[in-house]
């Protein structure tokens, strides 16, 4: 399901299959992109923070044309202890590849690996970008 | 002043340049002669944009030494090519047809870590024809092993300059910020050019600085942010969502593309620090 902005409107929540995963996607050319990421969070409820949340940033192939600045994005991820993703979806292969990502990522929060939970999948993640 | 009051109000062209192998400050004149020399060779392969007239190109290398930072800088660096039509010998009207020059300014960062033989002048800024410019940046690349890059400005760069400059006090009435946004992914490209009032500019500025001389990346999300909601409010347009492409102030004006007009030479130095810096980001 894709969406412009939360909250999702409330009129169809009785026909909406329940949600595995949020992936909030940020437009390194657009400073408003970023605003209404910070603004739609406030509206997800606390327990998605628990590995079932990530950011995508796209757009970084081009840096010059760079309109965010890097230090807010890695802010928001340690804030909403949340993995960040980058891709540049104008490249086929990386589009591909970080799409293979989110549904590997897709599988574990629904829980259709055995053995790997979100939250545990989730603090691996971060650890590894620590590292 | 006076010796640098010929930079102002031209466009240049910026490139970020690597570190130069085996450049002396001291061979100028040579390296005029040699260049010279290398422009004439050209010519005669055909290669310097030929064209009527046949142009006897002089070469003339010197060096700048106010356009420095600190002593650690090297001393900038000028070449210009001039004509003179050969045809009228006697009353030799030296026309400047190109001008050059390399500098760096505060550039420690780069000069620090870079080997005894290389001289650091990351920032090359040009005017006049392509053609010239790449005839002189093939003879440098050929003679110093550096490498030329075209220089890009983001418009996060580009917005940290509207703030440090509408922030620079001026003597004569300060001309208006301008601000040009490209607005993207439209079936015909649409630009918006927002002008500010220079004192609303510096009043707003003046309340979001906390320290002055200091200037945090906070400080100019929080200026820009002021500009774009006021914008919204007035237009019902999101500049936020648009690429800042130009700005101009009384100090310079610059766009992304890596294009820079110095106008005050007040700043010249102060402007040329920060073009370093991204020149030196550039490189590495």
């Amino acid at each position: 399901h894709l969406a412009t902005s939360l909250p999702l409107p409330s009129e169809r929540d009785h026909l909406r299959p329940r949600i595995d995963l949020i992936a909030f996607m940020i437009d390194i050319k657009s400073k408003y992109s970023l605003k209404n990421v910070e603004a739609s969070l406030a509206y997800v409820d606390a327990s998605f923070f628990l590995g079932k949340v990530c950011f995508l940033v796209t757009g970084v192939g081009r840096v010059n044309y760079c309109s965010v600045e890097m230090n807010a994005i890695w802010k928001l991820g340690e804030v909403y202890r949340s993995p960040v993703l980058f891709c540049e979806l104008e490249l086929e292969g990386v589009r591909v590849a970080t799409a293979q990502r989110l549904l590997r990522m897709l599988q574990i929060c629904a829980g259709h690996v055995p053995g790997v939970s979100a939250l545990s999948f989730g603090s691996l993640m971060r650890n590894s970008a620590d590292d | 002043p006076q010796q640098t009051a010929f930079l102002l109000r031209k466009q240049w062209t910026l490139y970020s340049v690597t570190p130069l192998y085996r450049f002396s400050g001291a061979r100028l004149r040579d390296y005029g002669r040699l260049l010279g020399a290398f422009i004439a060779a050209e010519k005669q392969k055909g290669l310097a944009g030929g064209g009527g007239v046949e142009l006897d190109i002089k070469v003339a290398v010197s060096s700048l030494p106010d356009l420095r930072g600190s002593d650690q800088d090297q001393a900038a660096v000028l070449v210009q090519l001039s004509s003179r039509s050969s045809a009228s010998r006697k009353n030799s009207e030296e026309k400047l047809l190109w001008s050059g020059w390399f500098c760096c300014v505060s550039g420690d960062d780069l000069s620090e870590r870079v080997p005894e033989d290389f001289t650091c002048l990351p920032l090359f800024l040009a005017n006049g024809a392509d053609s010239y410019t790449s005839i002189v940046g093939s003879w440098f690349q050929k003679t110093f092993d550096c490498c030329f890059r075209r220089l890009a400005i983001s418009p996060l760069n580009l917005s940290w300059m509207a703030a440090m400059w509408t922030g620079c006090k001026v003597d004569k009435t300060a001309s208006a910020l301008e601000l040009v946004f490209s607005v993207p992914s439209l079936p015909q490209p649409l630009d918006i050019l927002y002008a500010i009032h220079p004192e609303d500019a510096k009043d707003l500025w003046d309340t979001v600085q906390k320290t002055p001389g200091e200037i945090t990346q906070e400080e100019v999300d929080v200026f820009m942010d002021c500009l774009y909601s006021h914008f919204h409010r007035h237009f019902k347009i999101r500049l936020s969502a648009t690429k800042l492409v130009k700005v101009s102030t009384a100090i310079a004006s610059a766009h992304c593309d890596g294009f820079i007009k110095f106008l005050q030479s007040q700043y010249l130095t102060g402007v040329l620090m920060l073009l370093t810096e991204l020149a030196i980001s550039q490189i590495q």
